[in-house]
């Protein structure tokens, strides 16, 4: 199968008064259809504003370089207009905090029907009917009255349940969920985490889904992607991932989640500090902090290779010591 | 065994919310701590656990009297913190320390690490010299796992994990017998929150402290805890160890929160039976008549909405309050 998003060498970064940052290196990525690709990484490692960039959504200050084609369309290259037409009806996405991303004084109905009369050209009605289909669709309870609330009248859940919805208007064929839950409690997460295996199923539609979360991945992705200090460190089916990491953060971030299934004495823990993007390490941004390391690591930067068992990895260990 | 360091008993606290219009306004007590009894043992950690606005933080503060509690007892070696006036609350308080979830925020940025630090000993310990302070704050800082040579530093210097090694240095610096974590790692990266949570555990090693710690995350509380409490709604749903809490959840409430846990294993994650439940935590302003869980419980029946459910053992040290736990 073809790609419907394809993201060539990203680079992404930032202007500041220290200097530029680059917050996102030489990233390769793409998302079939009908496919969840997780993405993985923690605070800092440029998991979102890969995606931030491929929406045309950076900050002022951030300049991307590289390739993101969405079915041909090269979507750094495109102007603003065209990206207009794009967004919304063919990749749309879902933001973390419920509250802040809808609009707070328009009502429900209103910021699900202009989806649809913004790109479709529908009249109010069509809009508005199309609106309380969807809004069934994704289980809210009480549909025709919530058309007439506004974003502050409704729980965590449910408001995370209409951007959810906001996001399906035009059935697009990739959808970006960035921390999709991560604002939720854990009963309202799985209900969420519910109806996005649902939209999977149902939709066909490329998923991107970004998280910290390792159980939220192991639950939803088929590929899974992790990201640290702005590049790619390991690509490869979750049940490979999670079976048998073959980057050491990986194993690491595997390591010291604690889990319910098992029970351990102490958490294992990765040492150190994330590293400070201004100040990279040498060689492998990762070195500082691995169980690994060796002189190699120091100097000169591992690149994202294909293993024998069809995963990737950007690091030299391989299993021996000093490599 | 010897006397619980701390015993909760019936504790409440009610806040005042104006509710209705502008003119015809009145008061309606939000219950956010709804009778909550507990003891805690010298060296030992009581997670508590809920969902966000049931409570658990409340009970945190209460317990300290940071928030003054409407009812109930709060017997910390057998003195009631809720009759003392401020000073012997103060000087009560040198046993009692808190610990709080964002880890910047929480910490003045105008002060150096030391100065954060020593300021309890400033508070408590008047007679020590400057250089006293400043030496027993390098210890602390060794011992929490900062680098000494960082104590002139400002906060807005060290990252989130350090800020929060700070913030428990402070908690430790004069010795207390009881720290009350609220949230502490849930602001930190899952690299980190290992660290933190190890060190805690480590120093309760070392000193023999008691920690009350406050999470909404069950994994965790797992990993940290000896015996687990859970909140819904400002009530206690189930208490009991935690080999058995987790083992043998009674209460449907604890069975569907471990069950909405997302295991970090594929195979396991598909394959579990979750246990889902319906809708949104209920407004504490009205919650709902007899037990507060019902309207979302999977097995709720009609005595469930007429009659609140007492807390009835389960088994040595585990309590649940459900009419039909036993279903």
């Amino acid at each position: 199968m073809t790609s419907v998003l394809a993201i060539d060498n990203l680079s992404v970064s930032f202007a500041t008064p220290d200097g530029d940052v680059e917050a996102v290196t030489d990233v390769s990525l793409s998302v079939e259809a009908g496919e969840c690709l997780g993405l993985v990484g923690e605070s800092g490692s440029g998991k979102s504003q890969t995606f931030m960039a491929a929406m045309g959504l950076l900050a002022e200050n951030g300049t991307a370089n590289g390739h993101i084609s969405l079915d041909g369309l090269d979507l750094l290259s495109a102007d603003e207009k065209k990206l207009n037409t794009v967004r919304g009806e063919r990749i749309a996405m879902i933001f973390q905090d419920p509250m802040t991303s809808l609009t707070p004084h328009m009502k429900i109905g209103r910021q699900l029907s202009e989806v649809l009369i913004e790109h479709q050209g529908v009249d109010k009605e069509t809009g508005r009917r199309r609106a309380l289909e969807m809004l069934d669709r994704v289980h809210i309870p009480e549909a025709e009255r919530r058309l007439d609330m506004y974003p502050h009248e409704l729980s965590g859940g449910l408001r995370q349940r209409v951007m959810i919805a906001i996001a399906l208007m035009c059935e697009p064929e990739v959808i970006i969920a960035d921390e999709p839950t991560t604002a939720l409690d854990v009963t309202v997460q799985a209900q969420i985490l519910d109806l996005l295996m649902e939209v999977k199923a149902n939709l066909g539609a490329a998923i991107v889904l970004i998280t910290h979360d390792l159980g939220v991945v192991a639950g939803l992705a088929d590929r899974v992607a992790v990201m640290y200090a702005g590049r790619i460190v390991e690509q490869g089916s979750v049940a490979d991932t999670f079976a048998s990491p073959v980057h050491p953060y990986t194993q690491g971030l595997l390591d010291c989640t604690p889990s319910l299934d098992v029970e351990t004495e102490a958490l294992e823990t990765i040492s150190g500090q994330p590293p400070n993007l201004q100040s990279l390490p040498t060689g492998c941004s990762f070195h500082p902090r691995c169980p690994h390391v060796f002189d190699r690591c120091q100097t000169e930067r591992p690149l994202l290779e294909r293993t024998p068992s069809g995963q990737s990895k950007a690091c030299f260990y391989n299993g021996a010591e000093a490599g | 065994m010897s006397d619980p360091l701390l015993q909760v008993r019936g504790l409440k606290v009610h806040f005042p919310v104006r509710t209705g219009g502008v003119f015809v306004g009145q008061h309606t007590p939000l219950k956010a701590v709804d009778g909550v009894s507990f003891d805690l043992n010298q060296g030992e950690t009581l997670g508590v656990v809920g969902e966000s606005g049931c409570g658990k933080s409340t009970l945190g503060r209460a317990v300290l009297q940071l928030i003054g509690a409407t009812d109930g007892v709060v017997s910390w070696l057998g003195t009631d913190l809720t009759s003392l006036n401020k000073k012997e609350l103060i000087a009560a308080r040198e046993n009692l320390q808190i610990v709080f979830q964002d880890p910047l925020a929480s910490l003045d940025p105008r002060m150096t690490a030391g100065d954060i630090i020593a300021e309890p000993l400033r508070n408590y310990r008047p007679s020590l010299t400057k250089g006293d302070r400043r030496k027993m704050a390098e210890e602390m800082m060794e011992r929490v796992g900062l680098l000494p040579r960082m104590i002139n530093r400002y906060p807005h210097e060290f990252s989130g994990g350090q800020c929060q090694r700070i913030g428990i240095a402070r908690a430790m610096i004069l010795r207390p017998k009881l720290v009350i974590c609220d949230e502490p790692v849930s602001a930190l990266d899952v690299s980190i929150q290992a660290q933190v949570v190890n060190l805690l555990m480590d120093l309760q090693r070392d000193f023999g402290l008691a920690l009350l710690f406050i999470s909404h995350d069950l994994a965790i509380v797992r990993h940290i805890s000896h015996r687990v409490l859970v909140l819904y709604l400002g009530k206690v749903m189930e208490l009991a160890d935690k080999s058995a809490l987790y083992a043998t959840p009674r209460h449907p409430y604890t069975q569907a929160l471990l069950s909405a846990v997302p295991i970090p294993d594929p195979m396991k994650e598909r394959n579990k039976d979750r246990i889902l439940l319906t809708g949104d935590l209920p407004s504490p302003l009205s919650p709902p008549s007899g037990c507060v869980f019902r309207t979302r419980c999977p097995r709720a029946t009609s005595i469930c909405a007429e009659t609140v459910p007492g807390l009835e053992s389960a088994g040595e040290g585990h309590e649940v309050a459900c009419h039909h736990w036993r279903d």
